[in-house]
């Protein structure tokens, strides 16, 4: 359309030597405002982690403390991944072929997520599964702790990755419209058989953005874990809460090796993705 | 035909029912996972009634924290509005060298977390390091452990917001009436005002909304950047954070009801922009 547009319109053109100056300082303005910003910080984080050499980073990303709270964070990431493939489908498929009142206060609820604060949502938790919390008798009843273990930690990253997995499907569900599967259905498939063989494969690749970029999400949280987990080292702690100790306990080489290798991992994940989804379109 | 039609109606009964159960799964994760939480918080921080409520918030580390809060989103707002529009300006309409790299360090703060963004930032601009020492001594910039480092972290967390939201639509945009306008005599800066300006003004309000409220709840890159200094550097959701750790339940839950609020509203607000702007391109 752009292409269209210039085409039909070239006489108009600003004349390239005036407009030059004013491209380069825009252009140039940008860069630096991008460099000084994003660009320095990444830099003087890698240059960080590397100020005691590559050896001080092994040592001290390969102490028993680092590695577990390493493997505690991906055993999270990966549970939430797949609760969020099974309900999110559920979720995009109730909110772009159902109808019923309220779905649209439900579908702007979806977005909670991205606006509520980390630590009211680690809070919130507290507030269910702590000690003096709501659920506190029904769960003392079945012996099932929360709040300072796993499952909470579990369910904050839950409630904090909610969007990614349904804001990428519903698109995708969208636009696939409803007429293959109304084929599917005419020549006796059951409602089983259309998911499976018609639809799911037209949503596959919003399925892998979807889990990529909730994975990313799941390894970086850091406030609603730290409320509803409390960090306790051995136990609740996961890597950005290692790098948060390790902050404070001045051990400065595992903090920056640790958040080079957290950032490196994320960031890979989500601009792979977005790579990879412009060169496929 | 009595029984073709009968199975027929069997099986628009069993996808009802599918249907049916699906709904109320899907509003059971909802419940357990939002709602609920939600409401108990809403309740716990009522429980003083509203003279309560407010007895708690206008309290003076909790009302600095609420403010502190709000003057740097919103100073971060004027300036991530500025240059993430002129950003989306510079990648849809000039062709230059590095244009793709641009495109992709524009999400790069979405992809890292927000930890350590605050890490970055500190090993920069800390007291202690080359340049934050220079900064400190020659221009007397305190950056870290200060309220300029909160609103310098919330730049680099919300940059991609505005950025995304103005790009596509101004990548849509119908140039004839810039044409036009340059036809008319029109000079550059005159056209952009007040011709392409008015069209980005909804997603520019959009972007700019969302990243407000993204900045208000930001708790992992403001507490390692600014630290957790009452009366000075605290924020809402550090503000939080501490009342939680010495179990000071009114001042938790009131405080995390104002930035429900607030998030809430935005929210709603941006869901609403959107639609118009869907209704205005597709007509």
């Amino acid at each position: 359309m752009m292409n269209s547009t210039k085409m039909r319109w070239p006489a108009v053109q600003p004349a390239p030597a005036a407009g030059m100056w004013r491209r380069q300082l825009l252009i140039g303005l940008v860069f630096g405002y991008v460099g000084v910003l994003i660009i320095a910080p990444l830099a003087a984080l890698i240059s960080g982690a590397f100020s005691e050499g590559l050896g001080a980073i092994i040592y001290a990303l390969s102490q028993p403390d680092v590695l577990a709270a390493f493997w505690q964070t991906l055993f999270i990431a990966v549970i939430v991944v797949v609760l969020h493939t099974v309900f999110g489908t559920m979720m995009v498929w109730v909110l772009v072929r159902d109808h019923f009142p309220g779905q649209r206060l439900l579908n702007a609820l979806v977005d909670m997520p991205f606006a509520v604060s980390a630590v009211v949502v680690g809070y919130m938790l507290l507030l269910l599964f702590g000690r003096n919390g709501v659920l506190a008798p029904l769960l003392a009843m079945f012996d099932i702790k929360v709040a300072f273990a796993l499952p909470g930690m579990i369910l904050a990253t839950l409630f904090v990755t909610l969007p990614f997995m349904v804001r990428e499907l519903i698109p995708v569900l969208k636009s696939f419209g409803i007429q293959q599967e109304q084929a599917a259905a005419t020549l006796g498939a059951s409602g089983w058989q259309t998911f499976w063989l018609v639809t799911f494969p037209a949503l596959r690749w919003g399925f892998v953005y979807g889990i990529i970029l909730t994975f990313a999400r799941a390894l970086g949280e850091f406030g609603a874990v730290l409320v509803i987990g409390g960090g306790i080292q051995g136990r609740t702690e996961t890597a950005t809460l290692y790098i948060f100790r390790a902050l404070d306990e001045r051990m400065y080489v595992g903090a920056y090796s640790a958040a080079l290798v957290l950032g490196l991992l994320s960031l890979s994940l989500v601009l792979g993705t977005e790579l990879f989804r412009r060169w496929r379109e | 035909m009595t029984a073709r039609s009968s199975t027929h109606s069997l099986g628009l009964n069993r996808v009802a029912w599918g249907r049916q159960s699906l709904r109320a799964a899907v509003l059971a994760y909802l419940a357990v996972l939002l709602i609920i939480p939600l409401l108990v918080i809403l309740r716990d921080g009522l429980q003083e009634g509203l003279l309560g409520f407010w007895r708690t918030i206008s309290q003076p580390v909790a009302w600095h924290a609420l403010m502190l809060t709000l003057w740097t989103a919103a100073v971060m707002v004027v300036i991530n509005t500025v240059m993430g529009t002129l950003t989306a300006y510079v990648l849809v309409r000039y062709e230059f060298a590095g244009k793709a790299l641009l495109n992709a360090i524009v999400d790069l703060p979405l992809a890292i977390p927000t930890l350590v963004t605050g890490v970055m930032l500190v090993i920069l601009y800390g007291p202690q390091k080359a340049l934050g020492a220079w900064l400190d001594q020659t221009l007397g910039w305190r950056l870290i452990f200060a309220p300029p480092g909160i609103i310098l972290a919330l730049l680099f967390i919300t940059f991609p917001l505005v950025v995304r939201a103005v790009q596509p639509v101004l990548l849509n945009l119908d140039r004839e009436q810039e044409y036009a306008a340059a036809t008319l005599g029109a000079r550059p800066w005159t056209i952009f005002r007040r011709v392409t300006l008015p069209a980005l003004a909804l997603p520019m309000t959009s972007g700019a909304l969302l990243s407000f409220a993204r900045a208000i709840g930001e708790f992992g890159a403001i507490i390692i950047v600014a630290g957790n200094i009452p009366l000075y550097t605290q924020t809402a959701a550090v503000f939080v954070f501490g009342e939680v750790e010495s179990e000071n339940r009114a001042g938790a839950s009131a405080m995390s009801i104002v930035m429900l609020g607030i998030a809430l509203g935005l929210i709603l607000l941006v869901d609403w922009l959107q639609q118009r702007q869907e209704r205005e391109t597709m007509p």
